[in-house]
């Protein structure tokens, strides 16, 4: 049987066609319906290995991003959803797809604390090419240790962890995905684009089915995505293969996601 | 019975302060600043209190950081005494989005929300700061909000907030349908009527409507009268430019016909699928697709509510995308704006217009805001400052779409059903320009709402979505999009071979009280009208449901060539689309050859050739465009792979844009720009040829071209009813005409704005002409683009296209104070040459890099080559052209046809060796990071690359707040 994934969708979400081609490039048969669509037929999620949040503004990022997303999921799906998440099957989140998991509870998940992504320091949206590492977190994903070049482009995106007691304290190193890395450590602005704390820019749930991530592996699913690519043209011009480029492509975390097990 | 609560969520929870960045760029970094949401609930008060509040907490604040407070009443929280406060809020009737996602929520949450009502607003608190109240006002009201559409109140420390309900009612008006005496009316009085009534029609357009109801024995309705106003006007019809024209002696038909669109006929490419008669001009991609293209502008809504106008000028071309055929895609917006210099003296902007910076910082904003929320990658465009914008901004944006071909044709049969679907109708944009001039007063709730448009980019996303799911499903048999005119344009233009029927009852309306004219001709945003088959109704109105879009059935479209309007079953107009569509008078202009731009030397003041060229890279013109364009998300739907910035840094500009419109290697879209406003006043012929060789050396550049190149105009020009002026328009058509005829690019559409004027000192002063020309190049395979940034050391450098440069319409001129003088030449022979080389030479590989040669010339140009090739240096040496021309017009001078080319030292004979144009190897690039510019011996330029970037990053640093 092949890899089922299914891309929800609602009222602003708008990075699901290239989300649907990552997913179809890595070999997954995939659905995207709209989220009132689901909510109508919830068992609908029964058929499917993999559940994605795209990124978008979806109802205009209106009272906090993702936030209206959030509110319908938890009073019209929350329990189908959470159901989905404790099987064990994969649930990624992007940029506002994870700002909804986040605000859903889903991330970081059952245990003690809350995270917010709060407004970006610079004070606005901004799309820009950040260097990444995978950390201890992200290896259902991603190669720990590996680095990326992915862009990001949000104007919330600013990791802040909350312990139990409400009070903001570090997130716990083995759950933290990506990170941003740059020339000194922490990561100066931009090449950590908003701020977050301990550079994060992805995290997992305790068990690492449900990842979220702010940058945007689906945007960089050929060679000539690459911001530079024109610098690594063969000797005769042509464009870069993907061996030709110093970092993976994005859609390495959806080919992993696919075609490997949890 | 309602109770009102007043909900304030505030980021004290934020370890990082919760201070707000854009209220600290206004007030300083020594105050603390702080940004609080407001939502006033209307809540059936059998609701219990404790719902509201956990509705308040779990999804208003929903998170750690923020924190909830809930009054009832108008009400909000304690605040420290140092505090000062400043509340801003939509004035009620401005369309106000966020409500709209409240209500979703409130409905999901289970509140009866058909009973609910919600407003939203916010409160700027300023901590340990005693400002005047004068002071704290004028700041806010400069910098955060608009008092054309928001209410403000300030409150110095200590001093209890109080704010007025936000749920006034609005007065229903007089729901009735008028008739106009007309056909009795002298010459004084007919003006008087259109003048009352703000319809801007002439005495000849009134003779003629009174002919015809003079005919018909009997007045016309309100209604009527409206409609034909729409109709006829200049924003809908393009009068002045389709009306004949004494040129000189000459008489011009109708002068794009005969210029622009004749060449277009001329050539017969095959690749034109429809040109010049939907809403955007279609070229094919594949055998598959096709892609629609198509600028707008959006100039006076811009300089009123410059956030509000940007951004519905962007929604408004997006529908033109909506509405092509049966509908396109939109995959790239492109945006290019000309505005006041940035440092323009206080007592020099005219009264009522906002100082050039504040407009920057609304349109970009606008912008950004719309194309990001819909998801389309705002990937192109040009920003330029100059002193003759500085009444009267202009503001393009463009929207590029992909359509399957067999979408391309549409046809409005009897029978079908008249849908509208999208946002609701409201007074929005009804006269708005007679509002401008008004004083607010307690009409203002009224009248603000007119005045200026707001948009709602979610609404237009879910339009396009519901629509698109539609037309894949085959459920409707034409559609456009409700523009300047609103319902009147969009059912008059579909209507206009069979005729139509409408209740105007059925509109869904934003307020009660609409009166059927204003109904008719509201310009609400984000609205399609649909011609459905009643078999379809029933799926589509499934779909609408799903995307939670609203529709609703107009009427239908009818076989009687009449345009019959009803209200609640009332005829409120009932007229011939014969008459609508065919009765304007046309009207003889009169032009006549521009009047030459005084001459005026400039005056350098004794500085060197690096100042000049730092001055030139420091002016926001040519100064790095970065801080706008990362605030577009210009790679969203993932088909951009030559993006507007570049090299190692991704800082360095790029020429145009490139796409893969299907994501796949079959093929590459360029998408660019040419606009030469600095040209205009010496030829406005050169400036229309110029133009169009800007853009096309733009795309040729970045990987375009000459095989399947098209061309879009746009006129922006000033007062038409000047003979010199108007004279200015026919010399641009005709020098653009003759370009686009020398690179076999056909014109595929285009739009005119006319009447760019504003007050200064007194009088009444004309905008720069400026002609925008955009240009689309299709090419089969993988993207073949360059990019501009320096690759590798030791390499060569060609300069291509080795033709004149002079300071005639140069920046540097612009900047000096300089006018008139010697300029280039556009030639039909040696430019399409010069590109059709460039373009094989990058196709064959051999180019590792390539940019145009424009704003600051060939120093600039190099300048910006090093900037983007990390740690690179340049040495020319201009020795190469002779004793003719002067240092300056080497260095800094302008002209079409000139490209700078980085290519390997062993490919440069060859290349030279089998160019039939001139070809000259200017210099070679180095790896010692200076810009280095030799004439023999003599040292002209020799300037740290490094410095040069500095000074090209500053001038539009900071200007958006927050860190840089």
């Amino acid at each position: 049987m092949s890899f089922r994934a299914l891309v929800v969708r609602a009222a602003g979400t708008n990075c699901d066609g290239e989300t649907v081609a990552a997913l179809e490039d890595a070999g997954a048969a995939v659905d995207r319906l709209h989220v009132n669509h689901i909510a109508g037929s919830p068992q609908l999620l029964d058929d499917y290995q993999m559940l994605v949040f795209p990124g978008g503004f979806t109802f205009g990022d209106d009272v906090a991003s993702g936030a209206v997303l959030a509110h319908t999921v938890r009073q019209r799906l929350m329990e189908p959803v959470q159901r989905f998440v404790e099987s064990g099957r994969r649930v990624l989140g992007v940029c506002n797809g994870f700002q909804a998991l986040v605000r859903l509870g889903l991330l970081p998940g059952n245990d003690n604390g809350r995270a917010s992504l709060l407004p970006n320091l610079s004070g606005r949206f901004e799309d820009r090419w950040v260097r990444l590492r995978a950390g201890a977190g992200a290896a259902p994903w991603l190669e720990p240790g590996q680095e990326y070049l992915i862009p990001v482009a949000h104007a919330e995106g600013r990791f802040q962890f909350f312990g139990a007691d409400g009070a903001a304290c570090d997130f716990p190193e083995q759950r933290i995905a990506v990170q941003y890395v740059g020339d000194s450590t922490p990561t100066p602005y931009p090449q950590n684009p908003n701020g977050s704390q301990q550079d994060i820019a992805g995290i997992t749930n305790e068990a690492g089915n449900v990842l979220g991530l702010m940058p945007h592996p689906e945007r960089f699913l050929a060679p000539v995505q690459h911001p530079h690519w024109t610098r690594f043209r063969g000797a005769d011009g042509a464009p870069p293969r993907e061996q030709d480029l110093p970092v993976p492509l994005g859609v390495e975390l959806y080919r992993r996601a696919v075609r490997t097990a949890l | 019975m309602r109770q009102t609560y007043t909900v304030t969520i505030d980021a004290t929870g934020d370890p990082q302060g919760g201070t707000d960045p854009q209220a600290t760029a206004v007030v300083g970094a020594q105050v603390a600043s702080f940004r609080d949401d407001l939502y006033f609930l209307e809540i059936p008060a059998s609701e219990p209190r404790a719902r509201v509040e956990e509705f308040a907490e779990s999804f208003l604040a929903g998170d750690p950081a923020r924190r909830a407070t809930v009054r009832e009443g108008i009400a909000f929280p304690e605040r420290d005494a140092t505090e000062s406060v400043a509340l801003v809020a939509r004035k009620p009737g401005v369309m106000d989005p966020i409500a709209a996602s409240v209500e979703h929520a409130l409905a999901d949450s289970g509140f009866p929300v058909a009973e609910c009502d919600v407003r939203t607003g916010r409160r700027y608190r300023f901590r340990n700061w005693s400002p005047s109240r004068e002071e704290l006002k004028g700041l806010i009201e400069s910098h955060l909000a608009n008092p054309l559409v928001d209410d403000c109140a300030v409150f110095l420390g200590g001093e209890a907030e109080a704010w007025p309900s936000p749920f006034r009612a609005h007065a229903a008006a007089d729901l009735g349908c008028a008739t106009v005496a007309l056909r009795q009316a002298d010459a004084t009085e007919l003006q008087r009527i259109s003048d009352d009534g703000g319809l801007s029609l002439s005495l000849e357009e009134l003779e003629t409507i009174q002919a015809h109801y003079r005919q018909l024995d009997r007045e016309p309705t309100d209604v009527e009268l409206e409609t034909l106003a729409q109709t006829w006007s200049e924003h809908c019809c393009h009068k002045t430019f389709t009306s004949p024209i004494n040129y000189e002696g000459e008489t011009i038909g109708n002068l794009l016909k005969e210029t622009i669109f004749a060449v277009t006929d001329e050539l017969n490419a095959p690749f034109c699928l429809s040109v010049f008669r939907d809403n955007a001009g279609v070229i094919a991609l594949d055998d598959e697709w096709a892609l629609t293209f198509k600028v707008e502008t959006h100039n006076h809504p811009s300089a009123l509510e410059p956030y509000g106008g940007a951004g519905t000028g962007i929604g408004g071309v997006i529908r033109d995308t909506l509405g092509t055929g049966l509908g396109a895609r939109p995959i790239l917006n492109t945006d290019v704006f000309c505005f006041g210099n940035l440092d323009t003296p206080a007592d020099q902007i005219p009264q009522g217009s906002l100082p050039p910076r504040r407009v920057l910082q609304g349109v970009v904003s606008g912008v950004r805001d719309y194309g990001n929320r819909m998801g389309i990658p705002t990937a192109n465009g040009a920003i330029l400052f100059h002193p003759g914008y500085v009444g009267n901004p202009l503001v393009f944006c463009g929207s590029l779409g992909l359509i399957p071909r067999n979408c391309i044709d549409k046809k409005v049969s009897p029978g079908d059903l008249i849908v509208a679907i999208g946002g609701r109708t409201g007074r929005d944009g009804i006269h708005g320009a007679t509002f401008s001039s008004r004083e607010l007063t307690e009409e203002s709730e009224t009248l603000s709402a007119g005045a200026v448009q707001i948009g709602n980019p979610i609404e237009e996303k879910k339009v396009q979505d519901a629509q698109l799911r539609a037309r894949d499903e085959g459920l409707y048999s034409a559609v456009t999009d409700c523009g300047a005119g609103g319902f009147s344009s969009a059912v008059g233009e579909m209507g206009e071979e069979c005729g139509a029927e409408v209740e105007l009852s059925n509109a869904p309306l934003k307020y009660a009280g609409l009166q059927p004219r204003e109904i008719w001709i509201s310009e609400a945003q984000e609205r399609m009208v649909l011609a459905v088959p009643p078999a379809n109704k029933e799926r589509l109105f499934e779909i609408l449901a799903e995307e939670e879009v609203e529709g609703c059935v107009l009427g239908e479209f009818k076989a009687d060539g009449m345009l019959r309007l009803r209200f609640h079953g009332d005829v409120v107009a009932e007229m011939s689309m014969q008459f609508l569509h065919d009765g304007l008078p046309r009207t003889t202009r009169h032009a006549s050859r521009p009047e030459p731009a005084p001459e005026r030397e400039i005056d350098l003041a004794g500085a060197s050739h690096g100042e000049l060229l730092r001055r030139l890279m420091g002016h926001p013109t040519i100064a790095s465009k970065e801080p706008v364009i990362r605030q577009y998300d210009h790679e969203v739907q993932g088909r951009i792979v030559l993006g507007p910035l570049t090299g190692e840094e991704h800082d360095a500009p790029n020429d145009a844009v490139a796409l893969r419109p299907l994501r796949d290697d079959s093929n590459t879209v360029v998408v660019g720009c040419g606009i030469q406003p600095c040209l205009g006043e010496l030829d406005a012929y050169e400036m229309g040829a110029q133009s169009v060789d800007e853009a096309v050396r733009n795309v040729v550049a970045s990987g375009g071209n000459l095989d399947e190149l098209a061309l879009l105009d746009n006129f922006a020009w000033g007062n038409v009813h000047d003979p010199h002026i108007l004279g200015a328009a026919v010399e641009c058509s005709r020098g653009a005409a003759d370009a686009a005829r020398a690179y076999g690019a056909p014109f595929v559409s285009g739009k005119d704005s006319l009447h760019n004027t504003f007050r200064a000192g007194g009088v009444s002063r004309s905008i720069p002409h400026t002609l925008l020309v955009s240009a689309v190049s299709v090419v089969a395979g993988a993207p073949l683009a360059p990019s501009s940034d320096l690759k590798e050391a030791g390499s060569s450098l060609l300069l291509v296209g080795a033709t004149a440069s002079r300071l005639g319409g140069s920046w540097l001129q612009a900047l000096h104070g300089g006018s008139g003088g010697d300029y280039a030449r556009f030639d039909p022979h040696g430019g399409p040459e010069i590109a059709r080389l460039v373009a094989d030479w990058i196709a064959s590989g051999k180019v590792l890099a390539c940019h145009d040669l424009s704003e600051g010339g060939l120093s600039v140009a190099a300048a910006e080559m090093a900037i983007g090739g990390s740690g690179s240096g340049v040495q020319m040496q201009l020795g190469v052209f002779g004793k003719g021309p002067s240092d300056l017009e080497l260095l800094f001078g302008e002209g079409p046809h000139r490209f700078l080319m980085e290519v390997r030292e062993a490919d440069v004979d060859a290349l030279i060796n089998a160019a039939e144009i001139p070809v000259v190897e200017i210099g070679r690039v180095t790896d010692d990071g200076r810009l280095s510019i030799l004439r023999d011996e003599t040292v002209l330029v020799d300037e740290p690359v490094a410095e040069l970037r500095a000074q090209w990053k500053e001038p539009l640093r900071g200007v958006w707040g927050g860190v840089e």
